[in-house]
């Protein structure tokens, strides 16, 4: 296949030092590690997207993430990684968790989680997933990636790179996270007109307007840290 | 380490977070399959830099700030997601989305719930039924 | 001024007393009447002077060409010779008296202005017909005199009767000019020419190559307009209209013009032996049955409508023998005499409130009441059953002394066989045209019974009209036939002993048969009384006749027919009297023949279009239907499924184009 060839090609041509004779069937320690930690990481992501209990989803999410910040480190990419854990999981799904509580998701299982489009659903991920994987494992069968010497997402790799080569998108992204938390605020405030009516509503809501704010407050500091 | 393992790992994750998308009827849980799709992304991202950056004499790491980059708008969209998912279900009364039909043929807009702080459990179930039992 | 000018303003005039009489009919009332009578009466001096110009020399022929209008050129002619001059007079004349007629016929009617103005429209098409050179603009003044009728005899629009008559003239008229036309382009192709001249020298130069095909369909509109059998159906039913009409219809216009326009082109008709003998049946056929006819109609007006048939059937007799000379005489002396009968009619139907002869003839001292309607119509009726020395009889004669120059071979134009049916059905004809004039004469005015009523005199412009007609009926025959032959083609029209003899002998026979037929069933029969009579007897003349066509068929049972054991005609037709009271039953037979099958066609028709065609219509609306029903159900409002929809389009698409890329 041209796509294979002309990877394998790139990869040859650019990697000479990924020539080695390596092979699926003698794996080395990292892969095992990586393999067993993927396929946690992937049972995790699947019961989230199939589990019936609303708030085991964003449980078990945490388990998803928190293995792709595993598989972050074994790429020795260290730096992310930590930010992996720090805001998805720190962050994230509590923010995820505060929501499920402000819309009064049922607790214990709930028989209508998911809707009749499954099935449909089921067969476009199926289809796209043998589509993926196909192409990508016949592209990068050959390839391998040096993960020796040094790590190749330290802290002060990324932080060089970042504040050398990347400093004005960075910048434009605090641009941005300021946009979304004001949004965030003039989304879940409450309209003015409807107060008189929907008072004892918004009391019995009340909470709801302070959770976003806060949870934006807290990302915007992480996000420019 | 061969590149395939954190390819198809990746792969499989963002047609899982599909899945999640296409089929979960809560408006939360279909955030949660985003996060799940973004990650996917980054754990492509992080891997083909890892990868290219002891291929290549001359780096600039885009890979690993484009990660960065993409979880930090990750976090700005779930905050706006949620503050939406929150209006929504402040106006009526279910964040449900197979009930949020407004642009179906045939559709007779429905008001504001009154019994938003009443009987919020029962009220989206039968709506909910009724939606199913028209569509 | 020139002869073309003022042959130019003889229909012209007309015209435009039409056109300000509708415009200033509503708003300026005092005008009408002069302005219905003046333009006519102008163009009457017009037409003598023309004519006297004229004079039977060579024709005043002038065109102009307007526009180039394609391969064929139509051109604005004017052809006078002495057939179109004397005809102008005789429909200015006839029009004239029809139009000071109706000032104190109509005198009351809301409509009056409308139906002035048609009437000189009427008057102007025909003239455009009798001066214009060029077939085409021949064809628009035979056109319009189409529309005109069908207006004129729907006058009393209000009565069934009228509104069935007009579309009946209108329709089976139509139905004659449509081969007229096609007629009429053919003769075009052939001549290259609309032009009489062109087309009669083309003629002379054996140019035409399909003589008697053109000749035939050139008849059916003829016949159509003439009221010549098969298409003289619409003629008695058109008695309708009010009664100035029908004498404008019968004496001058519409009826006049199918004979003019073969007088015209005879030689054309000549070409074609066919077409003569054709001619001369179809004169036969359409002489004898009318005269027949004529005798069972209990309607005066319907009689006189079938004695139009038969006299017209006189002409087309004179022209199958190819003497057109005879023909145009005959066509003069009848429009005077008709429009004397019928003027003559409409006075006696205003005396009598019905226009039933069986109810006259229970009418004591009927001529008393109408004595100018008396004389006039004794002239006008001995004129039509053809007695020395009215006019009649001359022109009559000269029909008949024409046949008997083809039967006895003294002239080669027409065939022999030609000749002798005009010649006998001509002697049938005249047998039985004088036995109704004296069944009409004596059951009109020699009725018996209570006295009629007395509505004082007529007005002075209905009696007056009368004895102006009355001259010519008396006197034009006697004083034209020495002069005439100068005018026309030079045939002699002087009587000849044998005809003389014959014709006048079997005219005297009818009359005395039907006289003592009379007499003899007067005499036996019980005088029952039978009536259909107006109920506003004091109305204006229109407005009773009105009353009177409308009232006849419910007194009777039918509109042509009355059960009168006193009627001379019943006895005289024995069995045949009830099939000739309804025309032998034309009617019924064309209903059945045409009428029927085209209702059953368009009722065929109605059906496979809402039920054949509108089916397909609908289910080829059903599937669309039914697929925007799919559709729609793919807008369920929920995202989810459209995403679902979108990402595996998405996938599918990728997976062509890797499959693609890679060449798999």
């Amino acid at each position: 296949m041209t796509l294979a060839a002309a990877a394998a090609t790139a990869a040859h041509a650019t990697a000479t030092t990924a020539a080695d004779p390596q092979g699926f069937l003698s794996p080395t320690g990292v892969e095992i590690a990586f393999l067993l930690v993927g396929l946690v990481t992937l049972g995790a992501a699947v019961v989230t997207v199939t589990t019936r209990q609303l708030v085991h989803a964003a449980l078990w999410l945490v388990v998803a993430l928190g293995g792709l910040a595993v598989e972050y480190l074994l790429l020795t990419a260290e730096f992310i990684a930590w930010v992996q854990v720090l805001i998805y999981v720190g962050s994230v799904v509590v923010l995820l968790l505060f929501g499920l509580m402000l819309t009064r998701a049922p607790i214990g299982r709930s028989p209508d989680a998911d809707s009749g489009n499954r099935w449909v659903a089921l067969g476009v991920a199926v289809t796209a997933a043998a589509a993926l994987v196909w192409v990508v494992v016949d592209a990068f069968r050959t390839t391998w990636i040096d993960l020796d010497g040094a790590p190749a997402g330290s802290t002060e790799v990324t932080g060089a790179s970042l504040f050398q080569h990347w400093v004005l998108p960075f910048e434009a992204l605090s641009v941005l996270l300021l946009a979304a938390l004001v949004g965030a605020i003039v989304l879940s405030r409450k309209a003015k007109t409807e107060a008189g009516a929907d008072a004892e509503a918004e009391r019995a809501a009340a909470t709801a307007p302070g959770a976003p704010r806060s949870g934006a407050t807290r990302r915007e500091t992480e996000g420019t840290r | 380490m061969h590149l395939a393992y954190p390819a198809v790992l990746s792969a499989l994750l963002f047609c899982t977070g599909l899945y999640g998308v296409l089929a979960r009827r809560n408006a939360i849980l279909v955030l949660m399959s985003v996060e799940l799709m973004l990650n996917a992304v980054n754990l492509n991202l992080v891997a083909f830099d890892v990868w290219l950056s002891r291929a290549a004499e001359e780096t600039l790491h885009s890979g690993q700030a484009l990660a960065l980059f993409t979880i930090a708008i990750a976090a700005a969209e779930i905050g706006i997601g949620l503050a939406i998912v929150l209006a929504v279900y402040r106006n009526r009364g279910t964040s449900d989305i197979d009930k949020l039909r407004d642009t179906a043929e045939g559709h007779e807009p429905d008001g504001p719930e009154s019994d938003v702080s009443g009987s919020g459990a029962s009220a989206p179930r039968t709506a909910t039924e009724k939606a199913e039992a028209t569509a | 001024m020139t002869t073309t000018t003022l042959a130019v303003l003889v229909p012209l005039l007309p015209f435009l007393g039409a056109i300000a009489g509708l415009l200033l009919g509503r708003t300026a009332p005092g005008f009408v009447r002069p302005l219905a009578v003046l333009p006519t009466l102008v163009s009457l001096g017009l037409a003598a002077a023309v004519a006297a110009r004229q004079g039977g020399d060579g024709a005043v022929d002038a065109a102009t060409e307007l526009t180039p209008t394609g391969s064929v050129p139509i051109e604005l002619a004017l052809y006078v010779d002495g057939f179109a001059a004397l005809t102008a007079v005789l429909v200015t004349v006839v029009a004239t008296c029809v139009q000071i007629y109706s000032t104190g016929y109509l005198r009351d009617d809301p409509r009056y202005p409308s139906y002035a103005a048609l009437v000189s429209l009427f008057t102007s098409a025909m003239l455009l017909v009798v001066y214009s050179g060029d077939l085409m603009v021949l064809l628009v003044g035979w056109e319009v005199m189409g529309i005109c009728s069908y207006f004129l005899v729907g006058h009393y629009w209000e009565t069934p009767e009228a509104r069935a008559a007009s579309l009946k003239a209108f329709l089976v008229t139509k139905l004659g000019d449509v081969p007229f036309l096609i007629g009429l382009f053919a003769l075009a192709t052939d001549a290259g020419s609309f032009r009489i001249t062109r087309i009669l020298g083309a003629v002379a130069n054996g140019g035409i190559e399909q003589p008697t095909l053109i000749a035939l369909l050139l008849l059916a509109g003829v016949a159509g307009k003439s009221a010549q059998f098969p298409l003289h159906t619409w003629l008695p039913d058109a008695m309708a209209g009010p009664t100035p009409v029908s004498a404008l219809i019968h004496a001058a216009t519409m009826v006049a013009a199918g004979v003019y326009f073969v007088a015209r082109l005879l030689p054309l008709f000549e070409a074609s032996r066919a077409a003569m003998t054709v001619l001369a049946v179809m004169a036969a056929v359409t002489m004898t049955g009318s005269a027949l006819a004529a005798l069972a109609q209990d309607d005066i007006k319907r009689v006189l409508a079938y004695s139009t048939i038969g006299q017209l059937g006189y002409m087309t007799g004179a022209l199958a023998v190819a003497d057109r000379g005879a023909a145009v005489f005959h066509l003069l002396s009848h429009g005077a005499f008709k429009a004397l009968l019928f003027l003559a009619a409409g006075v006696i139907i205003h005396a009598a409130g019905t226009n039933s002869l069986a109810a006259m003839s229970r009418m004591g001292r009927l001529r008393d009441r109408v004595p100018d309607a008396y004389w006039t119509m004794t002239v006008a009726l001995l004129a039509l059953a053809a007695i020395p020395p009215f006019s009649g009889f001359f022109s009559k004669e000269a029909v008949l002394g024409s046949a008997e120059h083809v039967v006895t071979g003294h002239t080669g134009a027409a065939p022999a066989a030609a000749g002798w049916i005009v010649l006998l059905a001509g002697l049938v004809t005249a047998l039985l045209t004088a036995a109704y004039a004296t069944r009409l004469w004596l059951l009109a005015f020699r009725g018996d019974g209570p006295d009629a009523a007395d509505h004082g005199r007529q007005p002075l412009s209905m009696t007056v009209v009368l004895w102006v007609l009355a001259v010519p009926s008396l006197a034009l025959g006697g004083l034209a036939f020495r002069v005439l032959p100068d005018w026309f083609d030079g045939h002699d029209l002087t009587p000849t002993l044998t005809t003389s003899v014959l014709g006048t002998g079997v005219a005297l026979v009818g009359g005395i048969v039907t006289y003592a037929t009379w007499r003899h069933t007067t005499a036996h029969a019980a005088r029952i009384p039978l009536g259909a009579v107006a109920a506003h007897p004091e109305g204006d003349p229109g407005r009773v006749e009105a009353e009177a066509i409308a009232s006849h068929e419910p007194a009777y049972g039918d509109i042509a027919y009355a059960p009168d054991p006193t009627d001379p005609g019943r006895l005289l037709l024995g069995p045949l009297h009830r099939p000739a009271a309804a025309g032998f039953h034309l009617d019924a037979l064309y209903t059945a023949l045409f009428v029927r099958p085209v209702r059953a066609g368009a009722s065929l028709v109605r059906f496979l279009d809402r039920e054949v065609v509108e089916t397909y219509v609908r289910g080829a609306g059903t599937l669309p239907r039914w697929l925007g029903a799919a559709v729609r159900r793919a807008q369920t409002g929920n995202l989810q499924t459209y995403v679902s929809a979108l990402l595996a389009g998405t996938v599918v698409l990728t997976v062509a184009v890797v499959l693609a890329a890679t060449g798999a």
